[in-house]
């Protein structure tokens, strides 16, 4: 495998969002990653200059005062024209909002195959076999793209060790003859940085539901998910009762999490709960209904009080990480 | 204001969802299907549209093998009408068939706006929206909390991985929503009565256009080569706090390296 056309996600000033390093990382294990942006020109170097460090030696670049303006629209332009001009056999893109948006439309554009959401990648000869998962993570489904382009989105992961910081080769990419587009009018900051790792990629998850309340016992989750260095997730009632962000949810119609560790306090286990995080390796459950269906996934069950068991918790776990 | 509906039947998730591993596609004597929940959602934001301005046309359309009770139920719901696109040849459809056959249908009914899903609850795939969009050549709005429709354009809040925007189309154009939206209505008595008589049009392949045909033709394709169930996962130890639990969860995290 040659050309792997890698789409990066950029933030309105050029940064890579965080989807791109381990999205890199992929490409690299299949073949030569090349990255594809779309960039306002006043951000275009900074954005060239940060994929060097990560590693990246070709960049593709499509310079446009529509990058941010325009709902995915340069970025579709820009994968569009990369394949013309790099020819590859697979398209990977970040399984996020923007990443989803940008490959359908490419897909359907140039008459590629399209799988979405993988788990893991494999290439075989010339062609590449895509793992995904399927109801939750019940089944695990092995698929190829016949007969042209492959369009791939990955779904997010922990990066592993940063390769060292090159000084990126830059392709310009010419214009194309756009679809219409969306337009921006507004934008509301992003979610308050936590300085806690993404919820999609973290090796730790401590979700809270309806047990924990309230929002402000909320902190507790919070607290406990900090000493372990991890995510926070809540559970959908949490999120309609505004114990906790929309963007925090974790299941069947949220996000879908695989950590070395899932921690679920004051969760019942619902079948669509399950379905975004029963692939995590370790789940420790605590609640107060030993029938609850949480406990029959449990790698280890505490039938208790989440107010008494977590207190103690937290100390007794700053004094094993001191 | 003539609003295309997307909406697809899945399994019940409250009942045991299945794989054939030896047809490798969903088992759909398995489970019941149902119009998902995401469907409810986007029909209602084509009938709380219509509740204002009764000239408007709702018409769902759905492709699959199985029966028009989901369909059905969107008309008796209040739709003014509904197509289902069913053809042998559709057996095993990935999401460029399928994309491409839903644009080919909504291409012959017309449209001002096109409201889809987020996500289905069964493929969760989340790019049928975009591929619509884009065989049809108009704007996309993806992932809408709130949607405003007027004679002339949408506009709504979309929350991106990391900001809320709010971002606004001239139409027609192709929107997809979320589960914030708000949830649906039941279908009344009565509408569920007139939803017999709605009209219900089938199609096949042969009657979505020569751009369908082309993409079931000659596009790339992907292909599922296997399907493998996990192994269901075991309960580990279950404990009652007696006062000792915080001390055996700790070591039992310390026991799998985890603290
Ligand atoms: C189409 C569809 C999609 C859905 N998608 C999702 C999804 O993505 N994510 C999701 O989470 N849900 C989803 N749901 C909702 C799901 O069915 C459940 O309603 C939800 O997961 C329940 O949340 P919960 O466990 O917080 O609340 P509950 O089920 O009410 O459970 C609360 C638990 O807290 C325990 N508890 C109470 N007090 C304490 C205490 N002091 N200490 C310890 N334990 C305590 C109780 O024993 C109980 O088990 C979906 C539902 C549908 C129909
Ligand atoms: N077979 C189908 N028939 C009708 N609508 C569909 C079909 N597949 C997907 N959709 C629409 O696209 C949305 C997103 O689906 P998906 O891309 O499968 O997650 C769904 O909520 C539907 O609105």
């Amino acid at each position: 495998m040659s050309n792997i056309l890698t789409f990066i996600e950029l933030t309105a000033d050029g940064a890579p969002r965080s989807s791109a390093a381990a999205l890199l990382q992929r490409a690299s294990q299949l073949g030569t990653p090349v990255a594809v942006i779309a960039i306002g020109p006043a951000h275009r170097d900074a954005a060239v200059t940060a994929l060097g460090a990560l590693g990246v030696e070709q960049v593709a670049v499509l310079a446009s005062e529509s990058a941010d303006g325009a709902v995915g629209s340069a970025q579709t332009d820009a994968v569009a024209a990369a394949v013309d001009a790099f020819s590859p056999t697979v398209v990977l893109l970040p399984h996020s909002a923007e990443g989803r948006d940008v490959a359908g439309r490419v897909a359907a554009r140039l008459g590629a195959g399209i799988v979405v959401d993988a788990i893991d990648l494999r290439a075989d000869g010339d062609s590449v076999h895509v793992t995904t998962s399927a109801f939750g993570g019940a089944f695990t489904v092995d698929s190829v793209v016949e007969g042209g382009l492959a369009v791939i989105t990955m779904r997010q992961a922990a990066a592993g060790e940063a390769a060292a910081a090159v000084q990126a080769t830059v392709t310009e990419l010419g214009s194309q003859q756009s679809t219409p587009a969306a337009v921006v009018e507004a934008r509301t900051g992003g979610a308050a940085a936590s300085g806690r790792p993404d919820l999609r990629s973290a090796s730790v998850v401590v979700s809270g539901g309806r047990g924990v309340g309230s929002k402000e016992n909320f902190a507790l989750v919070e607290q406990l998910a900090d000493v372990l260095r991890g995510a926070v997730g809540a559970s959908r009632v949490a999120v309609d009762s505004g114990y906790a962000a929309q963007a925090l949810q974790v299941g069947q119609t949220g996000r879908t999490v695989s950590p070395d560790l899932y921690i679920a306090l004051g969760i019942s286990g619902a079948i669509q709960h399950r379905a975004g995080m029963q692939t995590a390796k370790t789940i420790v459950a605590i609640n107060t209904d030993a029938d609850a269906p949480i406990f029959d996934i449990a790698d280890f069950g505490v039938v208790g009080d989440l107010f008494s068991v977590v207190p103690q918790l937290i100390p007794a776990i700053e004094a094993r990480t001191r | 204001m003539k609003i295309v509906v997307l909406i697809k039947e899945v399994p019940d998730t409250w009942g045991e969802r299945r794989l054939d591993p030896g047809t490798r596609r969903v088992d759909r004597a398995g489970s019941d299907g149902v119009l998902d929940e995401i469907g409810e959602r986007a029909v209602e934001a084509a009938l709380a549209y219509k509740d204002g301005a009764a000239d408007t046309e709702v018409v769902v359309v759905s492709m699959g093998p199985s029966s028009t009770s989901i369909l059905r139920r969107a008309l008796a719901m209040g739709a003014t009408s509904a197509v289902h696109i069913v053809d042998d040849r559709l057996v095993g459809a990935d999401l460029g068939w399928t994309a491409a056959a839903l644009a080919g249908a909504i291409e012959r009914t017309g449209f001002d706006l096109v409201i889809a899903g987020g996500e289905s609850t069964d493929g969760r795939g989340g790019v049928i929206p975009a591929m619509v969009a884009e065989h049809l050549g108009v704007p996309l709005a993806t992932g809408l909390s709130t949607l405003q429709i007027s004679p002339d354009g949408i506009r709504g809040e979309r929350t991106a991985d990391e900001e809320t925007l709010t971002i606004s189309a001239a139409l027609p154009a192709v929107v997809s929503i979320t589960e914030r939206m708000p949830d649906a209505r039941f279908p009344s008595f009565k509408g569920t009565m007139g939803a017999k008589k709605k009209p219900l049009e089938v199609l096949s392949t042969a009657d979505l256009g020569p751009k369908a045909a082309q993409v079931i033709d000659t596009a790339a394709r992907s292909i599922v080569v296997e399907v493998v169930e996990r192994p269901a996962r075991v309960a580990g130890p279950k404990i009652v706090d007696d006062g000792t639990a915080v001390a055996q969860l700790v070591d039992f995290l310390s026991s799998k390296q985890l603290v």
